[in-house]
């Protein structure tokens, strides 16, 4: 393996890894401080210029929190649970391309702006978050607490329910793009001066679908029942301390970066708009405003709709999701052999 | 020893020593989750076969779907170190040592006998590759899955109904 | 390169492994794990083999195996709920009445 290919991967990971962890460490204070506007009140602005400081403050409770290991929980399931929902998290993102190739001093080839490019790109992007399941479940046994085993109980059928009607919104981006790498899909939305995006260009349908579970997918509101503290104390992490707890909060926040970076990937062309032909050093600009237009929509979410009930979430995942996720599967090709 | 072959042993190792653990564990839950990693190791092994698509499946399908349903029933049922130790009265079990060992050195004496160093093609598993086989020339066998699936899903749907008395 | 013969031999012993398992487990759950290990090693033979030989009706085997390792875990795994609701227990010994 060359060396200059391994170099480069580093510091790419590098950056991926830095960008990713402020952007989690923001998005909960961005979370907060909006979620205080539409309320009414002030939200989190004491520590450091309108609060920009909160999250090194919060890290550093995490920190200095006691760590709790119940007496009757599984020692070894409950060490290893927050590290295997942490570790898909993060590793999902080396996936995404967030802009396209750039000419950087110095160097004499073009640098592409994404990790890695696979040609089964999709596909192992929804094997990585359907590991993160796991970290839950074992979350939910390990702890030894009913309110945890409920919430690991319902979180996996959750996630296995809309992560089905999820993949099956895809297929059409699939059928329209013929490839599942994910350069090759963002390439093929650049027509129309950049704005020929799949969610205008015969898919609004998958992208609603894929909106839906994409919220149910990271277990936020409205579809946040395994940690429904009303009912379940707070599901899986009830026994859970310190930086342990820390670990699921970062996972949960990481995967709503990612989800928001697929949809837009997916559906909203990526790093593609107009001018970019021109200027390709607006692409990573354009991702980045279209992945907080998502992240905005979660905490919009949140702050309007109130929480289903265990057995509405079914039934709408199963009953009327996956139905119309087929739907569109079928209308999909059929526009994409009739027109494409 | 090549860059390859190092690979190989790593995954080699993660696939044989989750298939150990999952016999040497008591409790169901550690077998399944042994299971996983086994598998995941498999996936890797698959990559490095150049058959990427079908190592991603593995993950979505086997590691995802199928031992999610496993440890979903045993959450549900609530089994804590159930698996009950070998019983000593029976003699029979005492046989399954050599028996293994029987198979095993039968399965090695065939490897033996193959000797393929190089790999004669060199095309991949592609999505595509694998896709318009499915579609055109395997089409039937396709089908028929599907039907099986079908069939699995009414069936699995009856036994686990509850009765109404 | 890695010769054939190595992957081979680890899906030998991933298959002994399994069939070793089914005789030496009591608990219904786990002898169906092992028969997951049993289905994996046949399925590592057939990409290994697919592989060396540039053909790619291997790697459509395994992709109709997996579906049949699901339909057979869903219906399993369904088997095992309505035993252990008429049993409460998952001992395969401890079922050995023809009628449930």
């Amino acid at each position: 393996m060359p060396l200059e290919l391994l170099v480069e991967w580093t510091i790419k990971l590098l950056i991926g890894f830095v960008i990713l962890m402020t952007t989690v460490a923001y998005l909960s204070l961005f979370e907060r401080r909006m979620l205080g506007f539409m309320q009414m009140r002030q939200g989190p602005n004491r520590v450091g210029p309108f609060g920009l400081l909160q999250p090194v403050a919060d890290g550093l409770k995490f920190i200095f929190k006691e760590d709790i290991t119940p007496l009757a929980a599984d020692k070894f399931l409950y060490v290893m649970a927050p590290a295997l929902s942490l570790v898909p998290a993060l590793m999902t993102f080396v996936l995404i391309p967030i802009g396209g190739e750039m000419k950087i001093p110095f160097i004499d080839r073009p640098i592409a702006l994404h990790v890695t490019s696979v040609n089964v790109g999709v596909l192992a992007i929804l094997a990585m978050t359907g590991m993160g399941v796991y970290g839950i479940v074992m979350a939910g046994y390990a702890s030894n607490n009913k309110y945890s085993l409920m919430g690991g109980l319902r979180s996996s059928a959750q996630l296995v329910s809309y992560e089905l009607a999820m993949s099956m919104s895809i297929v059409g981006v699939l059928l329209q793009a013929g490839s599942l790498d994910l350069v090759k899909i963002v390439a093929n939305q650049g027509g129309w001066g950049g704005m020929q995006w799949h969610v205008f260009w015969f898919q609004p349908l998958g992208f609603i679908i894929f909106l839906i579970s994409m919220v149910a997918e990271t277990n936020r509101a409205p579809f946040d029942l395994p940690e429904a503290e009303s009912e379940l104390v707070a599901g899986f992490h009830t026994e859970y301390s310190s930086m342990k707890f820390a670990m699921f909060f970062i996972a949960e926040y990481a995967n709503m970066v990612t989800a928001s970076a697929m949809a837009t990937v997916l559906f909203l062309g990526g790093w593609q708009g107009p001018g970019v032909a021109q200027l390709p050093l607006l692409g990573p600009f354009y991702f980045v405003a279209k992945m907080l237009f998502f992240l905005f929509l979660y905490i919009w979410l949140r702050a309007s709709l109130p929480r289903l009930r265990y057995d509405q979430l079914m039934d709408f995942g199963w009953k009327f999701l996956l139905p119309l996720a087929l739907i569109n599967i079928v209308i999909s090709a059929t526009v994409a052999v009739v027109l494409l | 020893m090549t860059f390859e072959q190092i690979l190989f042993i790593l995954f080699a190792g993660i696939v044989v020593g989750g298939a150990a653990s999952v016999l040497l564990q008591r409790n169901p839950l550690y077998s399944a989750f042994s299971l996983i990693t086994t598998f995941v190791g498999l996936a890797c092994l698959y990559v490095t076969l150049k058959a990427q698509f079908l190592g991603v499946v593995q993950i979505v399908v086997y590691a995802g779907a199928i031992m999610m349903l496993f440890v979903f029933v045993i959450m549900l049922l609530n089994i804590r170190d159930e698996d009950t130790a070998v019983d000593p009265n029976r003699f029979l079990v005492y046989l399954t040592i050599p028996l293994g060992a029987i198979l095993l050195g039968a399965l090695l004496y065939v490897v033996t006998k193959v000797n393929l160093a190089q790999p004669t093609g060199d095309e991949g598993g592609t999505v595509e590759r694998i896709g318009t086989n499915l579609l055109t020339k395997y089409l039937l066998p396709f089908e028929a899955t599907s039907v099986l699936i079908l069939m699995a899903v009414v069936g699995a749907l009856h036994l686990a109904k509850r009765e109404k008395e | 390169m890695v010769p054939l013969s190595w992957y081979l031999a680890l899906s030998a012993v991933l298959f002994t492994l399994g069939a070793v398992g089914v005789f030496l487990k009591r608990n219904i759950i786990s002898m169906l794990l092992c028969l997951e290990l049993m289905l994996n090693a046949a399925n590592l033979a057939f990409i290994a083999f697919s592989s060396f030989f540039g053909q790619v009706e291997g790697q459509l085997f395994v992709f109709l195996v997996m579906t049949v390792a699901a339909a057979e875990a869903g219906v399993g795994l369904a088997i095992v709920i309505a035993v252990f609701r008429n049993r409460e227990t998952l001992d395969v010994d401890e079922s050995n009445l023809l009628k449930l």
